[in-house]
């Protein structure tokens, strides 16, 4: 098993990677920094190919596989060891991360041609793909913070990349800082964690935590308090509410950091922590509650804020929000299969959405805003077609991968073990509004009339490296959700079945339970027949509701063009609140930036700062100064005046001198 | 013998060189100063005389001697400075030197 044995490899190339070209390749070619950019993390991808092929070998009793390489901090009982681990759920996120980060680093290498800072943008992105696996890999939740902040060091560096954007640099700085008050929460759980289990480790904790009492709904204890934590930190990171402001804004970062990190992994790593905390989730009810709505609340939310944006990333930013929203809800519903299948078929179709959008965007020279595109669809066929197909994904059309994963994530909240009606409904409006927005992204921008002037826009398609990944993100838009397929008729989710025994072996059973939810392959429903499953699979809500989006995207600005205009004036409260994002970023503003900055500015700094500690340190220094000045002045120059002194000293000494001999005579 | 009694003498040593200190710290004129720092070696030196008859030892009288040879050396410099000064300001108050300051 060499490469289980190693599995420090994974890490070690892109984190290579990224130290040749930030420390040498400045002066590269760029045909160097690609070679070793894009080396790195296909080397890596491979890595994780051979890892998957060994650990299929891998006997049951042996997984999680855990590494331990050496021990990183000791102080009394608190003890962290640098381990790594391998199980199903890691296996998903390792393939996909991988395999999605390597198309976009190809993908860069053709969108990024034109920039400055060249060298530096790959390094950044192969620092990236290190802390995630870094992430994904931990086997104690501090190697997994370790990841956790270095993704968000990431991101705010890669936000950032154009520095010389005023919007993009307030753009790194509100993702960073958003993302730290989440990460405030999380810390605060990794402590009670440790206070609470005595240790770091997954496998200690959760073997402790299923010998635990559950938590229930009207008895909350250490479990929920520590899940609610946790789960504040996942909310930072993956752009839920009320926390998801700096997502939409992290689109001032180049378009392929808008795919890698704000899609298809980062944003996802809440997700993949709230899954792999599973055992404590599931015994704290009222986290696992607050996580359903939260999740549902975000899908609706944003959803409809995805409705009047105009700028193409902001559309499919929003979008982005609202699927992860999605994956708290299959993860609030104890569906975790099912919300770790959407971020993998997310970040397929999400990831390949931003891709496309990038290439409008390199199209059209930079133009982002939709209303000035239209009718780009002969201009661009390659662009256009997977852009579709990914669209067909996300609306959760049949056959596409959105479909199994979304179709999967609202049965289990229509009718799984903690289904809650409510959430589904809506859940089920937000997927209308997701097939909406979308195709009305789609129809704005290629079809209709051409809105911009083709003498001044060369519209062009973009080279082969940008197309290429396109059409195989695109194959995986459509395939990558078949694993599902089989359960239509009747048959396993294989999907769910592979991921069964990570998210079984610590079910909230009793032990004979527990053998039997392991035997019992997942999926397996008796009754109706295979072909009635298909059939109430294909007709169900999620796909009439999808269906009916598409229907009316195609009614508003395909057929009637002019409709929008019109409901917009008419319901003009509406449109200016949603249009302003529910004024969301000015609250926020008055409520919370303006305050600070004014509690920062006159308390903080110029009394505490200014006054107390600069008050101090240069009272200190003039006291100094003032009492020198005066105590040089005895400095006259007369030598009678020292004389006196003298002479005062030594009546002063002999005056001492008499005392103490009177007092001992 | 009557003995004059050593009390005499260190009243007498103690009296000669706080006129010494008296002159040298209310007098202006820089020879006086001088002359007033010579009156007090004296009187020091007329209190060793007087303990080492007291004591019999000859201590004090070494000591004398090296005060006496060191008063000569700070005589020849000290009379030097002051003929420099006198030469360089004509002047001899040391109200006036006092540019060693600050």
């Amino acid at each position: 098993m060499p490469m289980l044995d190693h599995l420090w490899i994974i890490l070690a190339l892109p984190l290579a990677g990224a130290a040749i070209n930030g420390l040498l390749g400045k002066n590269w070619p760029k045909s160097a920094v690609n070679s070793v950019a894009i080396g790195s993390v296909s080397l890596a991808f491979l890595a994780v190919v051979e890892t998957v092929r060994e650990f299929l070998q891998l006997p049951a009793n042996q997984v999680p596989w855990v590494r331990t390489y050496f021990p990183w901090m000791t102080a009394g009982i608190f003890k962290v060891n640098f381990a790594l681990q391998v199980d199903q759920l890691t296996i998903v996120m390792l393939l996909t991360v991988t395999f999605v980060g390597t198309l976009i680093h190809i993908y860069s290498t053709g969108y990024m041609a034109h920039e400055g800072g060249y060298y530096r943008f790959f390094s950044y992105l192969n620092l990236f793909m290190f802390f995630m696996l870094t992430l994904v890999l931990a086997a104690n939740i501090v190697v997994m913070f370790v990841g956790w902040e270095g993704v968000g060091l990431c991101s705010y560096l890669l936000v950032g990349f154009w520095f010389l954007k005023p919007s993009a640099i307030n753009a790194g700085k509100k993702a960073f800082i958003t993302t730290r008050i989440g990460d405030f929460g999380f810390t605060i759980g990794i402590l009670l964690l440790f206070w609470t289990f005595h240790s770091v480790d997954f496998g200690t904790i959760f073997s402790q935590v299923s010998g635990m009492p559950s938590d229930t709904m009207t008895q909350a204890g250490v479990l929920t308090t520590i899940c609610i934590l946790l789960f504040i930190g996942a909310v930072g990171k993956s752009a839920q509410l009320p926390l998801y402001v700096w997502l939409p804004d992290a689109m001032e970062g180049p378009t392929p950091v808008s795919a890698l990190i704000h899609a298809a992994t980062m944003v996802t790593a809440g997700v993949y922590m709230v899954a792999r905390m599973h055992p404590l989730f599931s015994r704290a009810p009222i986290a696992m509650l607050i996580v359903a709505i939260v999740g549902a609340a975000t899908a609706f939310y944003s959803a409809t804020i995805g409705l009047v944006q105009t700028d193409i990333k902001k559309v499919l930013a929003y979008s982005t929000v609202s699927q992860l929203g999605y994956m708290f809800l299959a993860c609030g519903v104890g569906a975790y299969t099912a919300g770790i299948f959407h971020l993998m078929t997310h970040a397929f179709f999400k990831g390949l959405l931003f891709l496309c959008a990038g290439s409008v965007i390199h199209a059209m020279g930079g133009e982002q805003d939709m209303r000035k595109m239209g009718g780009l669809r002969k201009v661009i066929p390659v662009t256009f077609w997977t852009m579709f197909i990914a669209t067909f994904a996300i609306s959760g059309v049949p056959g596409f991968a959105g479909f199994f994963s979304k179709d999967e994530i609202l049965e289990a909240a229509q009718s799984g073990p903690h289904a809650n009606l409510p959430l589904w409904l809506l859940g089920l409006v937000a997927a209308g509004l997701t097939s909406f927005y979308m195709f009305r992204l789609i129809f704005l921008t290629f079809f209709g009339k051409q809105q911009f002037d083709e003498h001044k826009v060369h519209v062009h398609e973009s080279p082969k490296n940008m197309t290429v990944p396109l059409m195989v993100l695109a194959f995986f838009a459509i395939f990558g959700g078949w694993f599902a397929a089989p359960k239509l008729v009747g048959g396993t989710n294989y999907f769910d079945a592979y991921l069964h025994p990570v998210f079984a072996a610590y079910e909230v059973q009793t032990s004979v339970g527990q053998e039997e939810a392991a035997a019992r392959p997942a999926g397996e429903e008796g009754g109706a027949s295979p072909a009635m499953d298909l059939v109430h699979a294909l007709t169900g809500p999620p796909v009439i509701v999808g269906l009916i989006g598409i229907l009316l995207a195609w009614w508003f600005y395909i057929r009637r063009p002019d409709l929008p205009k019109k409901l917009a004036s008419s319901m003009y409260g509406l449109y200016t609140l949603v249009l302003h994002k529910y004024y969301v970023d000015e609250i926020y503003a008055a409520v919370i930036v303006r305050p600070l900055l004014w509690v920062s500015t006159n308390v903080l700094w110029h009394t505490v700062d200014e006054g107390l500690i600069d008050g101090t340190v240069n009272g200190s220094a003039r006291l100094a100064r003032e009492t020198g000045g005066k105590l040089r002045e005895l400095q006259s120059g007369n030598a009678r005046s020292y004389a006196s002194w003298v002479v005062v000293g030594a009546v002063g000494v002999t005056a001492l001198l008499l005392g103490i001999w009177m007092k001992v005579h | 013998m009557n003995v004059v009694p050593i009390s005499y003498y260190l009243v007498l040593s103690a009296i000669l060189f706080g006129l010494g200190v008296v002159a040298f710290v209310f007098k202006r004129n820089i020879i006086t100063i001088f002359m007033s720092i010579e009156l007090m070696l004296n009187a020091v030196n007329l209190a060793f005389v007087a303990f080492a008859r007291a004591h019999n030892q000859l201590d004090g009288l070494i000591f004398v001697f090296f005060v006496i040879v060191i008063a000569a050396a700070e005589a020849a410099v000290g009379l030097a400075i002051v003929i420099t000064i006198a030469h360089n300001r004509r002047s001899l108050n040391v109200e006036n030197v006092d540019l060693l300051k600050f």
